[in-house]
């Protein structure tokens, strides 16, 4: 047997895997103490990067234990176009992701207790095709809006999506329409309507209900915006400043009422809510 | 102007160009040319019986093709126009104003201005509409429910200005808002679709009770060649995407996300604006007469019921 076929050393696995002690921060690389990371709700404290959560983990970090109930869960996508595209039928993969994230669509919406209060909580979750609003999405949105207005609870609302999905084409925007009518409802009924924008909220989701809100609260450095920075920059032929898009560049143009890190979220939701007088 | 898959017509076209040029047609010249005319509006007809989605989009995109103001002319009687939004500027882009139809129905216009030229299309964006464009929409339109007048609301746009200006006077809220004020605006809106419904930037007008649509506009989520360059990865795939994306009138009727086609001439509307005028004239002051009467209570709740509908779960 040659040295160069020689079978390499085998490798012991360390008795404890280093991921499961540390987290190399995707912002500034730095290593965090994964029980820290954790703790921060998966937050940076050096240079306040924020990893995406899941739906069930954003619930899990506003509610209290045990008191959500969800509503609609076995409302899922349709496929009104009967869409097909070069890689197949959005049939097949939207099938699939669910199958792969146990996700029925790009929003979970449920009832539960905020620091005690009663609140209907919708959540968007990224993995679900980009959190990407179609009808689904659209509809457990309205319902949701619904159930507040029944209750009389306030609406809080967790958005992360990269816009429309085109996979149900026209039907997919007018869930913008529909959302936000929903929305009016609730400011006719004089119900808190609080929009939490998380990275990314772009495109129809940002151009709808997220951006029409009593007050809106961004997450650190959160992408916020209507048009990509791509398009953008074909369109006018420049590149776009860093900081553009920024949940920091809304606030500064007025568009968002304050950026929560969040840890701070939930107690920053409570004390709002807490000037609800009707 | 023929579009590329014209060209059956484009060739007749030279012909006759060729005979009507001649100084003294003597009886056989007049009957070629009558010939020749009648054998174009058959190819037209015969090619616009069966238009595929992407010539559809031709179509709807024609430099030609009635815009707003070319409607203004031709369907209204008066038109006193409005400007701007009351915050920052007047966008071209969107214009609008108090208008009368010519069987005395008043109401207030507004909608989306492409250019037929290039200085036009500078001057309104190529009808890209800018924040202060839907913020000056929303304003007319409060006033018209001031005035208790109905909004006849026209769409024609490839979408929203994807600028930095645009980003940074919040396009995504000045659209958000529209769509949520005028789910529950207090007069009758008539949404009528005459070219391309370009996404947030034609439901940032297009919410309404009754929604009209001219046979070769189109509406979609996005442009065929920009779903095109996402899902085929090739922005020349446009023809594939537009039929994959159901954005022609029929299509959008069966998906009842619009109420009404509006038939166009044959070879379409920028061939016969007599034609459209008088049809597009007809059919708004028919819907216009059917809104009447009706409480506003009831006309938000069954606007909202419409929309609440487009998608509804299984």
């Amino acid at each position: 047997m040659g040295w160069f076929s020689r079978k390499k050393k085998q490798e012991q696995p360390p008795a404890v895997a280093k991921e499961d002690v540390w987290v190399v921060c995707p912002g500034c690389k730095a290593h965090v103490y994964r029980e820290e990371w954790e703790k921060n709700l998966k937050t940076c404290d050096r240079c306040s990067f924020h990893e995406r959560l899941t739906s069930a983990e954003r619930v899990a970090m506003l509610l209290d234990p045990k008191s959500y109930t969800e509503l609609n869960p076995r409302l899922t996508f349709s496929d009104p176009l009967k869409f097909v595209d070069a890689k197949g039928s959005y049939a097949d993969k939207a099938a699939e992701t669910s199958a792969k994230t146990g996700l029925k669509e790009a929003v979970i919406t449920g009832i539960g207790r905020l620091s005690g209060r009663k609140i209907v909580l919708a959540v968007m979750d990224f993995r679900f095709m980009g959190g990407s609003l179609a009808s689904g999405t659209g509809e457990k949105i309205r319902l949701a809006a619904e159930a507040a207005l029944h209750y009389r609870y306030p609406f809080v609302m967790v958005a992360a999506s990269g816009g429309a999905r085109m996979h149900e084409g026209i039907v997919s925007l007018m869930q913008m329409p529909k959302t936000c009518a929903a929305i009016a409802r609730l400011r006719d009924a004089r119900l808190p309507y609080i929009s939490v924008m998380t990275d990314p909220t772009t495109g129809g989701v940002s151009a709808s209900f997220a951006m029409v809100g009593d007050v809106h609260i961004a997450e650190p450095r959160a992408l916020i915006g209507f048009a990509g920075r791509r398009v953008i920059e074909e369109t006018i032929k420049q590149k776009l400043p860093e900081d553009f898009q920024t949940a920091e560049y809304l606030l500064a143009h007025g568009f968002v009422d304050m950026i929560v890190p969040r840890p701070k979220l939930r107690d920053t939701l409570h004390q709002i809510l807490a000037y609800r007088r009707t | 102007m023929n579009l590329d898959f014209e060209t059956d017509v484009t060739e007749i076209d030279a012909q006759l160009l060729e005979l009507r040029a001649v100084a003294d047609p003597d009886s056989s010249t007049k009957s070629r040319i009558a010939e020749f005319e009648k054998q174009r509006d058959a190819k037209l007809k015969a090619l616009y019986a069966d238009l595929t989605p992407w010539q559809t989009v031709q179509v709807a995109r024609h430099p030609e093709r009635p815009m707003l103001r070319d409607f203004i002319a031709g369907l209204t009687t008066e038109f006193i126009e409005l400007h701007g939004d009351r915050l920052f500027g007047d966008d071209q882009g969107i214009i609008g104003g108090f208008a009368t139809l010519k069987n005395q129905q008043r109401f207030m216009i507004l909608g989306h201005q492409k250019g037929k030229n290039f200085d036009d299309n500078l001057r309104c964006n190529f009808g890209m509409a800018r924040p202060e464009g839907y913020r000056k929409a929303m304003r007319l339109m409060k006033l018209a429910e001031k005035y208790a007048l109905p909004v006849v609301s026209f769409i024609d746009t490839p979408g929203a200005f994807p600028g930095a200006d645009a980003e940074e006077r919040g396009q995504a809220e000045a659209i958000a808002r529209n769509m949520m004020d005028m789910a529950v605006l207090k007069t009758p809106i008539v949404v009528i679709i005459t070219g391309e419904g370009g996404s947030g930037g034609a439901i940032g007008i297009g919410v309404g009770d009754v929604i009209l649509m001219l046979q070769y506009a189109v509406y979609s989520v996005i442009s065929p060649e920009g779903c095109a360059s996402i899902l085929w990865r090739d922005g020349s795939k446009a023809a594939e995407a537009a039929n994959a994306l159901k954005i022609t009138a029929p299509s959008l009727k069966q998906l009842k996300v619009i109420d009404e086609i509006i038939p166009e001439p044959p070879g379409g509307a920028h061939r016969d604006y007599p034609a459209i005028m008088l049809t597009v004239g007809n059919a708004l002051a028919k819907t216009l007469k059917n809104l009447t009467g009706i409480s506003t209570g009831k006309l938000v709740s069954r606007r909202y019921d419409k929309f609440a509908a487009m998608g509804r779960a299984r």
